[in-house]
């Protein structure tokens, strides 16, 4: 009997990387697709990499496909659009050694700042586009997906979702098949992308796609499951599972390729149902393509582009087209206090969004943790837009403005050596007098601490080179640097107020690790918990203003009959920012 | 069994509950089971709410559980088993941790932690179990045993063996902590 183990669909890409003969896997963390390459990095047959942003994680890969090597890139979806200059141009190229690129969609943005749809990028590209719907499908997806890509020499989309991604569902494990490199072989009207080479190449990618195409229509990816009520459905990806919930005697078409489309055999199909739909996530992007190709459904009418499907929706669009009955009767919520994500006890932004509200300052800030300062009671985050976007808006503002005065553009490490440091070289370039603070806590910390050029260690724990943040800021010309504590609110106030009040560019770095990544950290952060003297509080709730979690209302009150604070000693780390802010020194040090 | 069983496992980000589900989706799948399991991560850390869905029967297609339709609740915090206790089908069980977790937002205006949790409980459901776990953990030697005494109270929510969950529990438990997670679980059953 073989092994059966239960996995998220993130864990099974990565079996179905080392069970497939993978021989490269690169990629940027971003949720949900983060554990795809966690897990691959388990396997040393295979080689990983973090790369510093998506679109060198592309490049990277694609090197390694030109060398006949078994690749794959994985991302979130929004990703895509940092490496999409890469990925469009791949298409005319192809991919000698099988070439997947995962892009993992986020509809409902759990954990993103959009939801689009990257089977348009399939399409815009001629990509054919994959989609499993549980753990088992993507494991064998990736071999069936590489076996598609070597077959056509063509890059292949694989998309999932956040349900498919972080859902997990039994698989059963295989073996290892072992396939070697074929070597580059040289070919500049295949591999270099000039004009008068690109215009041989287009054509190809259409006839490419055409024969796809046709292949489409026999693959096994897509499978018809007969059902009885007259009522056909077209659907994929973690829909498919919610639709067979609902109605288990519907026809399904499931779609494991949703690009390019079989339309002779939905043509078949739907001549052999009475009424067909097609349900979706997130976009009528099958539905479309349907309608130009004159075929009768209906999908969008009844469902909706926004958001995650999940059981209860799908029904309800079935009952609202007149062909079901929901058997679902949703109970009334009950109204429950929000627990709004905040920093960390300990975590090094507390200090620094605490002093740049303070400061009245305007923040464009940027993609990680510290997003978070931008919510109450903290509040200093004026704007946030996509990765590396804080120097450049706070360039733009300060043009608007003929002055950088009071205007702090906030990014992380990991986001400034992702796409921040052409940022500041601009910012250098334009002499726009903006304060720029890169929040170095040494990690990427959001996606659940993984690692990048500055942490000194790599994916797989090797060693590797830590970039120093302030050499590249000076190597770009910025002069005036300076690195402060953010634990120290003194000091980050009044060298942030000095910085605001200049019109020259200013460089302020924090120099404070992630209190909770490496797990090493959580001790090292470490140090004697505070708490309140309540003979000393006068229920101010100043402190409460640090957003900590360590702090609450405890059962004493003033004479005033206001609410002392109380500290858990089990959760302060001892940073003191919390002692700094109160007004009558009724926070110490336990002794 | 045809029917597809559906439990809710609720908590706060740092408390335990995707271990919790990660244990019972292997003690179904061990005892024969399909079983899918859906959860969202990302703010888990952060003192953020969790809910993870469990499904196990012949043949289980969505690893979502439809608002109104779980079989058993099982919460470790009494303010989440208040937020998630509209999941519960009619006549299901619920079994709750006793302990409070107040969010910091609590101490801004206009955010109170509910004032009864359990007595608003009690008016959707007459099946509730209340236990305090975190007392039972201190009372064996060690307060990280709560997630498995809550697991041994769902346990006599579903017919699966004892000796399924004893051996999965010793399987994954940390080197050296077997027995007295084993103790803890078969506490959190023999719970009245």
């Amino acid at each position: 009997m073989k092994k059966k183990m239960i996995f998220s669909g993130n864990e099974a890409v990565a079996r179905g990387c080392y069970e497939h003969g993978l021989h490269i896997a690169t990629a940027y963390p971003g949720t949900p697709s983060t554990e795809i390459l966690e897990n691959v990095s388990k396997y040393p047959e295979i080689y990983s990499e973090w790369s510093p942003n998506e679109k060198v994680a592309f490049e990277v890969a694609m090197g390694a496909t030109f060398e006949g090597a078994r690749t794959l890139v994985a991302m979130k979806h929004v990703g895509l659009n940092v490496a999409a200059d890469a990925f469009m141009s791949m298409s005319f190229i192809g991919a000698p050694g099988g070439f997947l690129v995962v892009t993992a969609d986020d509809p409902g943005m759990h954990s993103s700042q959009n939801e689009q749809d990257n089977r348009y990028y399939a399409k815009f590209a001629e990509y054919p586009c994959i989609e499993p719907s549980d753990s088992q499908e993507a494991k064998d997806f990736v071999g069936l997906g590489l076996d598609l890509s070597i077959e056509f020499d063509t890059p292949v989309m694989y998309r999932l979702t956040t349900r498919v991604c972080h859902g997990k569902s039994i698989v059963e494990l295989g073996e290892r098949t072992q396939y070697p490199i074929t070597g580059f072989k040289p070919n500049p009207k295949k591999f270099v992308v000039l004009p008068s080479h690109g215009r041989e190449m287009h054509p190809k990618v259409m006839a490419r796609i055409a024969r796809i195409k046709e292949w489409a229509e026999t693959t096994p990816l897509n499978r018809i499951e007969k059902g009885s009520n007259g009522i056909g459905i077209i659907t994929h990806g973690a829909t498919y599972n919610f639709v067979k919930e609902v109605m288990p005697d519907a026809s399904v078409l499931k779609l494991g390729m949703t690009y390019p489309l079989p339309i002779n055999m939905i043509k078949d199909f739907a001549k052999s149902v009475d009424k067909l739909f097609v349900i979706e996530e997130l976009e009528p992007f099958i539905e479309n393509l349907l309608k130009i190709e004159g075929i009768e459904c209906e999908g969008m009418k009844f469902w909706s582009n926004l958001g995650e499907l999940t059981p209860e929706i799908v029904a309800a669009g079935l009952e609202k087209a007149g062909v079901f009955k929901s058997p679902y009767n949703p109970k009334e919520k009950e109204s429950v206090i929000p627990r709004p994500p905040i920093f960390c006890p300990g975590c090094p932004h507390r200090g620094l969004y605490h002093s740049l509200r303070k400061n009245k300052a305007v923040v464009t800030t940027d993609i990680g943790c510290y997003t978070l300062g931008c919510l109450e009671p903290l509040g200093a985050g004026d704007t946030c837009v996509e990765m590396g976007a804080s120097i450049g808006v706070g360039v733009g503002m300060a043009k608007a403005r003929k002055s950088g005065k009071g205007i702090v553009a906030t990014i992380g490490d990991s986001t400034f050596l992702h796409s921040g440091i052409t940022g500041l070289l601009n910012a250098v370039n334009d002499k726009a007098g903006i304060t720029v603070v890169i929040a170095d806590n040494s990690i990427t910390a959001m996606t659940g601490g993984q690692q990048h050029p500055g942490s000194g260690e790599t994916l797989t724990g090797a060693q590797g080179y830590k970039v120093n943040l302030a050499k590249i800021c000076q190597a770009v010309g910025a002069d005036n640097i300076k690195v402060i504590d953010p634990y120290n609110l003194e000091q980050t106030r009044s060298t942030l107020k000095e910085a605001m009040e200049s019109d020259e560019l200013s460089v302020i770095i924090t120099n404070r690790p992630c209190a909770l990544y490496p797990a090493e950290n959580r001790k090292l952060v470490q140090e004697t918990p505070f708490a309140v003297d309540h003979d000393k509080c006068i229920g101010c709730h100043a402190c409460f203003k640090v957003s900590c979690p360590a702090i609450s209302e405890s059962d004493q009150k003033t004479a005033k009959g206001l609410t002392k604070s109380q500290i858990d000693s089990a959760l302060c780390t001892g940073c003191s920012v919390c002692a700094q802010v109160c007004p009558v020194n009724a926070i110490e040090r336990i002794k | 069994m045809n029917e597809t069983k559906n439990v809710l496992i609720v908590g706060v980000g740092g408390q335990g509950v995707l271990l919790a589900t990660e244990l019972l989706s292997t003690v179904t799948m061990e005892a024969g089971y399909d079983v899918k399991k859906s959860e969202v991560h990302g703010m888990a850390q952060r003192g953020g709410v969790v809910s993870s869905h469990v499904r196990f029967g012949d043949n289980v297609f969505s690893p979502l559980i439809p608002d109104g339709e779980a079989d058993v609740i099982l919460a470790f915090e009494q303010a989440e088993a208040q937020r998630w206790i509209h999941y519960l089908k009619d006549n299901g069980t619920i079994a709750i941790n006793k302990y409070k977790l107040v969010p910091p937002i609590a101490s801004m205006k206009g955010f109170n932690y509910p004032e009864d949790p359990i007595a608003v409980v009690r008016k959707r459901t007459k099946n509730v179990t209340l236990i305090d776990a975190v007392q039972i953990a201190k009372d064996l030697g060690n307060p990280r045993l709560v997630n498995t005494i809550l697991l041994g109270v769902l346990s006599t929510s579903l017919e699966i063996s004892e000796d399924i969950w004893t051996r999965v529990i010793r399987e994954r438990v940390p080197k050296g902590t077997e027995e007295l997670n084993v103790k803890a679980f078969l506490a959190g059953r023999a719970y009245r």
